[in-house]
């Protein structure tokens, strides 16, 4: 998929993963693959004790890139090879998660790196069956890595006896429905069970132990499994140099919103700060605006304001813990420093908002989101969703009253920490933090006195009916 | 309905990559029917049910669930504005608008109810030659604001696009 954007990297860039991808004359074919080296280290890897992969996966410190940044080495060893049940991998490329676009790309241009690196996790823990759940709106990706997976099976990297190791494995491309639920892990699952992704309750269906048919199963990020290939180059150890301890390897950052030059920047992790990424990588902001906020790690990260001071500890020279205090531009790229303010890294999805966006309306945007989104099958978060969207309706259609910016925040407390799955505190924490480092802006626009116009005004038409214009004179929502 | 011979073989593949769970084929059978057909028909829901050995019902919330599945018939030609925050900054619900006027298709609302009817998220043009609809994060954040026409994906879409876009389906 040529992109409209397509560069060179930038010199800050380290790119590891996205080696191929906007490389002039590289094409997504196995041909092309194999002449860029491709399948070397599944080579490499079938020559290796299974477990000696995992070792090496433990060693190079990798976290998981879909925005939990769960160990990939612990994850995988928790499967036991060799138990009662089959084990099974499934690729979650349901990338959905508003300001994450970085599976995209290799799944459109360099599709066999994923399926490389699936086989050698495959390989590692001794799985035959293996899907790649692919979001249903990436109907051309789905095709690609389709003939991907035919080229690599005619060339014997998959199939039966693979390679001549006597390993059989077959991967198939699995395409959702426009659920973003599915890409919480046990969502997906359930989903790839032919059901409504309503995700499980953990304990006790913790993929590892009751996954896919109730047998252990491992689901690991597009972005996750293109790196247990470089891993097995380079070595766990020599991995684990890249980046910053705890926080290895590269990081694919995919930068939005109002900076000069949006786009994907794959660099070690923690190499840069904030500022640099918006200053060096993506030219700054547009002329003659100023920085508002941002939001760090894609749209469930809580957002940060700009002029926040944020007091972090970190490891001096020698070794040292100290105090310090730090701005929004100062903030490292990493897990554990987006953590530290109170943030997250989550997905790599950085939205830099400046001076001209409406936090109101920008919170609605992701409200209506997250109402549209949830699967509904906890009542808080439901029922919770859908109100704090119509809560900054009515506070944008000039109807909101002024405990509005209280009420938002008190719907938001009691739906994190009260549902099945993280979607829970994905739609509460932009609310809770929006409200709570906005404040002003939303008090400002909620200004109606209580109580609000009651029953009498509506008729049963505008209950029924979507359309807020149908509403009557002097009736608020 | 009638389901050809080149759709049934496709089905009997889909089905053969889920050798533990014919369940698992739900969704792909969906998007078989819904290619084919344009849109998941009680019939259709029936078919899937009894050939994969389910209740109607475990296939009727399937569509009703997941937003991709319509259960009427879309126009000839369905375009897809993504209406999340990204590209929402860089001009979404203009685009839509903008697609709306070009194709004429009458637009109501600006959310997911933009349809004709409660909950219908697909509003049609009177010729039914085109159909269009909001959805949620198309994962190209860095290239707004992005559409899609059927399955072909644009991005980055200027006003003056619009009408070199559309006159590529007929």
């Amino acid at each position: 998929m040529p992109s409209p954007t397509r560069r060179t990297p930038h010199p800050r860039e380290k790119r590891i993963v996205f080696a191929n991808i906007d490389r002039e004359g590289y094409t997504p074919d196995i041909e092309c693959y194999l002449r860029n080296g491709g399948y070397e280290e599944l080579r490499k890897a079938i020559t290796m004790e299974p477990d000696a992969i995992v070792n090496e996966v433990k060693a190079s410190g990798l976290r998981g890139r879909g925005g939990a940044g769960f160990p990939c080495g612990v994850k995988w060893g928790f499967i036991r090879r060799g138990g009662p049940k089959p084990t099974y991998l499934i690729c979650n490329a349901d990338e959905s998660e508003p300001g994450t676009f970085k599976d995209r790309y290799i799944i459109h241009q360099d599709p066999h790196q994923l399926i490389e690196g699936m086989v050698i996790a495959c390989f590692a823990l001794d799985v035959h069956l293996a899907y790649i759940y692919i979001r249903g709106e990436f109907p051309q990706g789905a095709k690609i890595l389709e003939k991907a997976i035919a080229e690599a099976k005619e060339k014997g990297f998959l199939g039966k006896n693979l390679l001549g190791t006597g390993f059989d494995l077959e991967i198939y491309v699995h395409r959702g429905a426009g659920a973003y639920i599915c890409g919480e892990e046990t969502g997906l699952i359930e989903s790839l069970e032919g059901k409504r992704a309503y995700p499980r309750i953990k304990p006790p269906y913790f993929p590892a132990v009751l996954g896919l048919y109730q047998c252990p199963t491992i689901v690991n990020n597009v972005e996750t499994l293109c790196n247990v290939k470089h891993i097995v180059r380079m070595g766990g150890a020599e991995y684990a140099k890249i980046g910053r301890p705890n926080n290895t390897g590269t990081r694919i950052l995919c930068v939005s919103g109002d900076v000069q030059k949006p786009g994907y920047f794959e660099v070690e992790v923690g190499s840069l700060t904030m500022g640099e990424v918006i200053n060096d990588l993506c030219g700054g902001l547009k002329p003659g605006r100023k920085l508002k906020a941002i939001i760090p790690g894609g749209s469930s990260a809580k957002v940060l304001k700009a002029g926040e001071r944020y007091k972090i500890k970190e490891k001096a020279a020698d070794g040292t813990m100290v105090d310090k205090e730090i701005g929004i531009e100062d903030i490292r790229m990493d897990f554990d420093s987006l953590a530290a303010v109170g943030s997250m890294a989550g997905s790599g999805g950085v939205i830099v908002m400046d001076d001209t966006r409406d936090m109101v309306k920008t919170l609605n945007n992701l409200n209506e989101f997250y109402a549209h989104e949830s699967c509904g099958q906890c009542t808080p978060c439901r029922e919770g969703s859908l109100w704090m969207r119509k809560i900054t309706d009515r506070i944008l259609a000039g109807g909101g009253v002024e405990s509005d910016p209280d009420l938002l925040k008190s719907v938001a407390d009691n739906i994190a920490g009260k549902t099945i799955c993280a979607f829970g505190e994905a739609c509460s924490w932009p609310t809770q933090s929006f409200v709570i480092k906005f404040r002003e802006e939303f008090q400002g626009k909620s200004t109606k006195q209580l109580p609000p116009p009651t029953p009498p005004e509506y008729l049963s038409e505008t209950l029924i009916g979507s359309e807020p214009k149908a509403l009557p004179e002097g009736a608020s929502h | 309905m009638q389901i050809p011979p080149d759709l049934l073989s496709k089905i009997d593949e889909a089905i053969s990559h889920y050798p533990v769970s014919k369940r698992s084929a739900s969704l792909p059978l969906l998007h078989l029917f819904q290619e084919h057909f344009g849109y998941i028909s009680e019939e259709a829901i029936v078919w899937i049910a009894e050939k994969l050995e389910l209740q109607p019902i475990n296939i009727l919330e399937l569509v009703t669930f997941y937003p991709m599945f319509r259960r009427k018939p879309a126009g000839k030609h369905h375009i897809r504005v993504c209406r999340t925050l990204a590209c929402a900054m860089a001009g979404g619900y203009e685009l839509k608008e903008k697609f709306c006027k070009a194709t004429g298709i009458e637009c109501h609302g600006h959310g997911h109810s933009g349809g004709h009817g409660h909950g219908d998220p697909v509003s049609i043009s009177k010729d039914g030659k085109w159909s269009i609809e909001f959805v949620e994060c198309l994962a190209s954040c860095g290239t707004g604001p992005v559409c899609m026409v059927n399955d072909d994906f644009y991005e980055a879409v200027a006003d003056e696009e619009i009408p070199q876009i559309l006159s590529k389906y007929q």
